[in-house]
């Protein structure tokens, strides 16, 4: 990593958040970033580097947004230590970028002002100078710069304008200070009195150097007028989550189709090429249906964060937080926690992933801790096996029929399970003061396109490493299970049972037999929990069913409609709403929670709850007949 | 002045303006008055209530420098607003 080598610039990029500061980065570094993780937290490390035209290696590092030096959230900590130089592992930068919205003076000088008690070398950056001067800002850069004793540098990085100057300062800089101050930076928690001192530095600079003045945005107070009005803003972001959640759906489908085919004709291509044997066993079986099964859901993760980062670029994200603040607050949550419970519907491993915008701890664990009972798009397979064999589609009432029925209530019964779980949570183990909602609404802007793209291959990069190592190393264990030890010749039961995972579903027959569940249920359920919808490729297996390539369902629903009960039926449905059949959610828990705990206490609680719910409902429908 | 005020911020309904007063009382954290003030609600300043949200007007959206910002009305009670009619 470059921060060990000793000829490099070593600059960071401080600022409010929503200033600019992850377009200028782009606009520095040409989108090339080193994304990681910062040791002992979840925040993101993202570190770019460029040389100048006379060979000057510059490395930029994007530090998380911040209001001031005295904050409380993981994210702004990691912002102050690195800024102090108490950061482990990571040195101080020689140069920060002061970043700010020149739109919003009046509020994100004071950050400068701060940073400049420091006493370390600081280059200020008026960044949206465009928008700044469309609203009528007339600054004078000289006075600025005289009074604050810094260069200024305007820019407008989404179009990359004002970066040879920008460059060009950061050299001088460099030249002119003695950058390699080898120490940290001293620094007090300021007092009430001296923030408001603060400000008023603030306005009387301000004073000195503009002449006009606007406040804010004019047509961000006209879209407003709709967006956050009670009734049509509301309405807009229903519809707004209804197209969302649709897409989702139906656009993903086609790539989706195209990734499953080509996995089928990849492990054909390879079925040919590697004799018959376990080598080919191991990779068709084991290595590419496992590894598959995660990949196919990439379109629908991408869609998913194309919509949140136009949501969070367009400024919309924090409106909708706005929104739906009350309706959360009556379970206890922040109205922060609406996209990550939306996302999970998808998948809960990017909903565990947007849980990052929650401020409160307590809060974004315990949404962490929901997200994965939202129904998500691998237990949809399942679901649909289940119904077509066991739920007759009769009319109901008008165009309602008990299959569709059965599988909203399937829905229905996840979030509200979600709902319950979170007030126990919040008045139980994650008990916390009322939180706090004190966040600004910032103005509207166009999602750029770049940022965009450079944001999807960023988090579709983090999701195939992240959860293709994990998928990869179960999957191949899961493999070895099922196929070892091999079943002797001539056996007439199916060759899963002789294996260790037949031999562990026979061990927890007796545990699932009060919730109905038979001990080829209990085999399938095994790899079931890598990913879920394994489990009908699983249950096929087991039940011997020949045919690989096409109307696996149904001849497989036949099957089972021989075999089990309705009431079997209906307690493994109920099961897999409220199951923790996931090993991506929980690795990704774990990550995200940086402690086993979390994971484990998820695992926990739903499988016991899941268990309880199975229960209820096997002896109940047993009760009604249905055994 | 009879046209004059004195109310708490969380009283204020949509399009009601004033100026800042006090921050915080006595009985109110230090931690929470500072990211008032840290979020430009310091006394002097001029606000005004842009925005109620739906489901009973709670939290509210105020402009004060420049800025939107969004918080609760439990949050809003702790500033003191002199209301110009």
């Amino acid at each position: 990593m470059s921060k060990l080598e000793p000829n490099i610039l070593r600059v960071a990029l401080v600022g409010n958040p929503n200033c600019g500061k992850t377009a200028l980065f782009n606009a520095l570094t040409g989108g090339r970033a080193k994304v990681g993780n910062y040791p002992g937290v979840t925040v993101e490390r993202k570190e770019g580097s460029l040389v100048t035209l006379s060979g000057l290696k510059i490395s930029i590092l994007d530090l998380p947004g911040t209001y001031s030096l005295d904050v409380k959230t993981p994210d702004e900590l990691i912002t102050r230590d690195i800024v102090l130089g108490n950061q482990i592992d990571e040195k101080i930068p020689d140069i920060l970028l002061a970043v700010v919205d020149a739109t919003h003076l009046e509020r994100s000088l004071g950050l400068v002002f701060e940073l400049l008690t420091l006493g370390r070398p600081v280059l200020l950056v008026l960044n949206m100078m465009d928008l700044a001067k469309k609203n009528g800002l007339d600054l004078n850069f000289s006075i600025l710069a005289h009074e604050l004793g810094i260069s200024v540098v305007p820019t407008v990085a989404t179009r990359k304008e004002g970066m040879a100057e920008l460059i060009l300062k950061i050299e001088n800089l460099s030249l002119q200070k003695n950058v390699s101050l080898p120490f940290s930076t001293s620094w007090k928690k300021p007092g009430l009195d001296e923030i408001r001192k603060r400000f008023s530095d603030v306005d009387r600079l301000l004073d000195l150097s503009t002449r006009h003045l606007t406040y804010s945005v004019a047509w961000t107070d006209r879209i407003d007028q709709v967006v956050l009005h009670p009734f049509w803003g509301t309405f807009l972001l229903l519809v707004v989550l209804v197209f969302i959640f649709q897409s989702i759906f139906t656009w993903a489908q086609i790539p989706m189709d195209l990734i499953k085919s080509g996995i089928i004709f990849f492990s054909n291509v390879v079925a040919i090429f590697i004799g018959e044997g376990p080598l080919k066993s191991l990779i068709v079986d084991g290595v590419i249906a496992g590894v598959g099964s995660v990949v196919i859901f990439l379109p629908q993760i991408l869609l998913l964060f194309l919509f949140l980062l136009i949501l969070e670029d367009s400024g919309y994200m924090s409106r909708a937080a706005f929104l739906m603040d009350r309706l959360m607050g009556k379970v206890g949550l922040n109205g922060r926690a609406v996209i990550p419970l939306l996302s999970s519907f998808a998948c809960a491993v990017p909903g565990v992933m947007a849980t990052r915008t929650i401020e409160n701890r307590r809060d974004r664990f315990t949404t962490i801790l929901i997200a994965p009972l939202m129904t998500c798009s691998a237990r949809l397979p399942v679901y649909s096996l289940l119904i077509a064999a066991f739920i007759p589609n009769k009319v109901v009432f008008g165009p309602l029929r008990l299959q569709g029925l059965v599988m909203f209530s399937l829905y229905l019964a996840g979030i509200v399970s979600a709902l319950c779980v979170a007030i126990i949570l919040k008045s139980t183990i994650l008990k916390g003061k009322k939180p706090i909602l004190l966040m600004e609404l910032p103005s509207y802007k166009w999602p750029s396109l770049r940022n965009i793209c450079i944001g999807l291959i960023e988090k579709s990069q983090l999701f195939l490493k992240r959860a293709g190592t994990v998928i990869l190393t179960v999957s191949v264990l899961l493999w070895f299970l099922a196929s070892y030890p091999k079943a002797p010749a001539h056996s007439t039961v199916p060759p899963i049972s002789y294996s260790y995972a037949g031999q562990i579903g026979k061990i927890i027959e007796p545990w699932i037999r009060p919730i109905g569940f038979n001990w080829k249920i209990g085999v399938a359920l095994i790899p079931g929990f890598a990913a879920r919808e394994v489990m009908i490729g699983s249950l096929a297996t087991v039940y011997a069913v020949e045919d690989r390539e096409h109307g696996v369902a149904e001849l497989l629903g036949s099957k089972l409609a021989k075999d089990w009960s309705t009431a079997t039926a209906l307690s493994l449905l109920v099961w897999y709403v409220l199951a923790c059949q996931c090993f991506s959610t929980l690795a990704v828990t774990r990550r995200e929670t940086h402690s086993f705990r979390w994971p484990a206490f998820m695992l926990l609680y739903m499988t016991g709850l899941a268990y309880m719910g199975s229960y209820l409902t096997y002896h109940l429908s047993v009760k009604m007949g249905l055994g | 002045m009879i046209n004059e005020r004195k109310v708490r911020l969380g009283d204020l309904k949509k399009g009601e303006k004033g100026s800042i007063v006090e921050v915080g009382n006595i009985y109110s954290s230090q931690e929470l008055i500072k990211r008032l003030l840290q979020m430009g609600l310091l006394e002097g300043a001029r606000v005004e209530v842009m925005h109620e949200a739906p489901f009973g007007g709670d939290p509210m959206a105020v402009k004060v420098r420049g800025s939107l910002i969004a918080l609760r009305r439990s949050e809003a009670d702790l500033i003191e607003v002199l209301v110009y009619e």
